[in-house]
């Protein structure tokens, strides 16, 4: 989950990391506030979980306050990427002498995190570490040793750094490494890394990526930033639809019927488990059709929260039909999974023989569970049929619908 | 043959008063896998299925040789127990227990190299080799795998549990047995990739190919193209990729934990481009691998 600019300042702030005066501003009169606190020049910046901020106008320079309080109403007022923005971050502006840039991320290959240091900061580090190798060092860091600063040092090294300027850069960078160790980071970021003509350094951006699994773990430092539990930080906020789908998976602890995304289509979808899930919805879309969700049930959920997911699905407008697909299953039992749908249709005022376009779960109980299904009528296969072919047969009986 | 686990490998189960474990007890203890005891501390003297339950990994090791534990105990445990695991001398560790976070399992995965250790997982289903054992839930009670699982010379390697058993029924139905079936796992770390697996089916006689399920995410399909490329295998793969559909939806994260589009590198598209590039098949649809499985055995 990605962090504002701000929030992750305020996150290098708490560990003695030097940032620029300033402070986030919700309102245009709050930026003319903390512009004249400031005194003197002043940057703006839009608070949005987006890239591209400066081409789109969401970054201005101020040097009154007064000038500031109308950059940061319009600022306030422009969607980034369809993202309105949370507030508008107002900082000192001081001349910058050179960029540097510091990342700590994941080497997915080696399986550890590695620490990327730059004397070319502020551009894209892909590009730097294509045309001029020599300027971006890279030093992968142990999960179980402890880390040790002279990593930093031999990483700032590497690229050409000495004098006064190394070891001002070394308490940073080797910070930057034990943030992302601590709180159980998957990107920390500094860049642009600003030396000052003064020849201090500063933070003058900065990029937080916490992993969502470890949310639990850092409740506290979540809450003491301002971020709510209920902020998923995804490409894009829940819709009713997903937070909805979220409230049925939380209802009941048995099993999954859970990550409910809403798409646009007519075909509502139960499907599951996870790469069931992917393989039936690349399926759906290749015959032709045009799922109005996607979701993912598994793990023997309970008869209610199967025949809630089906009554969300089918309250959504348009939704004609639904198929319910999953793989061979290890865990769960087809009956309940059936009686769960049929229950759906029924409170949902829908006859499930209509309404249910194919429903294709073989494995356990799965006799039982298609005995339910021919009562009601509802078309059912077993394993003979693949996953694709039962996409296919559903798709086809909604464009007769 | 198999790879990792036959009938003789002796199994322990941390964790194994749970739930889940219960159920992985009774099920591996059915298909004939060899679990000689289970730890849950402060629940030593009892028993699942006749398995008897200890408080330490060591209590069980110092009396007997344990080649593998399955570890299924809440991801905040999870660490510690692995940890256990591995300081007590287990070499195979499967890790059943998600939502861990990364940092821990590259801990894990560290301390296991160091000890020479192997982890599968976290996040899966675990593997089975049939007609030999299981370690973990894939296939579900025995009666189950057996009806999806035959024994064969097709070595399976899958990011998703459930579909490691969808591919195998579908072999099976084709007359293609499995020599073993891992499911390695959806998170973004996991203990063993695909490229880190080939050297053990490549020394094993009785496969003859192997058939992978892939996801958006991640680098392994670029490093098993990479391994196929350098060492020349003497396997044929046959890939399917799912989750094509993500492509066009970055920051998005579908299924697994590990299935996400953040660059170009993670995008079905370019994992299918590099695994063809390195003579990897890719599937359109499950049931078209057997005959390409087939049509590439008849070439070797």
């Amino acid at each position: 989950m990605r962090f504002y600019e701000y929030e992750a300042k305020a996150l290098f702030a708490r560990h003695g990391t030097p940032l620029p005066k300033g402070q986030v501003a919700r309102t245009a009169a709050e930026a003319q506030k903390i512009a004249a606190g400031i005194g003197g020049p002043v940057v703006l910046k839009s608070q949005v979980l987006t890239g591209g901020r400066m081409k789109a106008g969401g970054v201005k320079f101020a040097d009154a306050p007064a000038d500031a309080e109308a950059a940061a109403k319009a600022i306030l007022a422009l969607e980034i990427k369809g993202q309105k923005p949370r507030g508008v971050l107002v900082e000192q502006r001081a001349p910058v002498a050179q960029e540097y840039f510091a990342a700590v991320t994941w080497d997915g290959r080696r399986k550890l995190p590695v620490l990327i240091f730059s004397d070319m900061g502020g551009i894209d580090i892909e590009e730097v570490a294509e045309k001029h190798p020599a300027h971006v060092a890279r030093a992968h860091l142990s999960t179980i040793l402890p880390w040790s600063a002279y990593r930093a040092k031999e990483a700032i090294v590497a690229v050409g750094v000495t004098g006064d300027d190394l070891n001002r850069l070394i308490p940073i960078v080797s910070t930057l490494v034990e943030v992302f160790l601590r709180y159980d980071l998957t990107l920390a970021e500094i860049n642009p890394l600003g030396k000052l003509a003064d020849g201090r350094f500063l933070v003058l951006d900065g990029h937080v990526d916490l992993e969502g699994d470890a949310r639990d773990k850092h409740a506290k430092l979540l809450e003491e930033l301002g971020i709510g539990k209920e902020e998923t930080r995804e490409a894009r906020p829940p819709t009713a639809f997903e937070i909805k789908g979220a409230q049925v998976d939380a209802s009941d602890h048995r099993g999954v019927a859970g990550n409910v995304r809403e798409f646009d289509g007519d075909l509502g979808l139960v499907i599951g488990a996870g790469g069931g899930s992917l393989t039936l919805f690349d399926a759906i879309r290749k015959h032709g059709g045009r799922p109005a969700n996607y979701c993912e049930i598994g793990g023997n959920p309970s008869v209610r929260k199967a025949c809630d997911l089906t009554k969300l699905i089918l309250s959504k407008p348009g939704v004609k039909k639904i198929a319910v697909m999953m793989n061979v299953v290890s865990n769960t039992r087809v009956d309940i999974v059936a009686r769960g749908v049929i229950k759906g249709c029924v409170e949902s005022g829908r006859d499930p023989a209509e309404t249910i376009a194919i429903f294709r779960i073989p494995g356990a109980w799965e006799d039982d569970g298609f005995t339910i299904l021919r009562k009601y009528g509802v078309e059912y296969c077993d394993r003979t049929v693949s996953m694709d072919e039962a996409a296919g047969r559903a798709v086809a009986k909604m464009a007769r619908a | 043959m198999s790879i990792l686990i036959n009938k003789d490998t002796t199994v322990i189960i941390q964790g194994i008063t749970g739930r889940e474990a219960v159920n992985l007890t009774r099920e591996g203890l059915d298909y004939g896998t060899k679990i000689v005891g289970g730890v849950t501390p402060g629940r030593a003297g009892r028993d699942v299925y006749g398995v008897p339950v200890h408080d330490c990994v060591r209590d069980i090791t110092a009396k007997q040789q344990v080649d593998g534990s399955i570890v299924t105990v809440p991801p905040r445990f999870t660490r510690d127990a692995v940890f256990e695991a591995i300081e007590a001398g287990v070499k195979l560790i499967v890790i059943v227990t998600e939502r861990i976070p990364r940092g821990e399992v590259a801990q894990m995965v560290e301390l296991a190299r160091l000890r020479g250790a192997r982890i599968i997982g976290p996040n899966c289903l675990g593997i089975l080799s049939p007609d030999e054992a299981k370690m973990g839930g894939l296939g579900g009670p025995a009666v189950n795998v057996r009806r999806a699982f035959k024994k064969g010379p097709i070595g399976v390697m899958s990011r998703s549990g459930g579909m490691t058993t969808e591919i195998a029924n579908t072999l099976s139905a084709a007359g293609l047995g499995q020599s073993t079936a891992v499911s390695i796992g959806g998170d973004a770390i996991i203990g063993s990739t695909y490229a880190e697996l080939m050297p053990l089916f490549e020394a094993d006689r009785e496969t003859r190919a192997i058939v992978i399920y892939s996801e958006p995410g991640g680098r392994m399909e670029a490093e098993l193209a990479d391994w196929v490329r350098e060492n020349k295998s003497r396997l044929p793969i046959v890939a399917f990729m799912a989750g094509r559909f993500m492509d066009e939806m970055p920051g998005m994260r579908f299924g697994h934990a590990g299935t996400i589009v953040e660059g170009k590198a993670d995008t079905t598209a370019d994992k299918i481009e590099r695994m063809k590039a390195a003579g990897i098949a890719v599937a359109e649809r499950i049931e078209d691998i057997p005959a390409l499985v087939k049509e590439r055995l008849r070439g070797h």
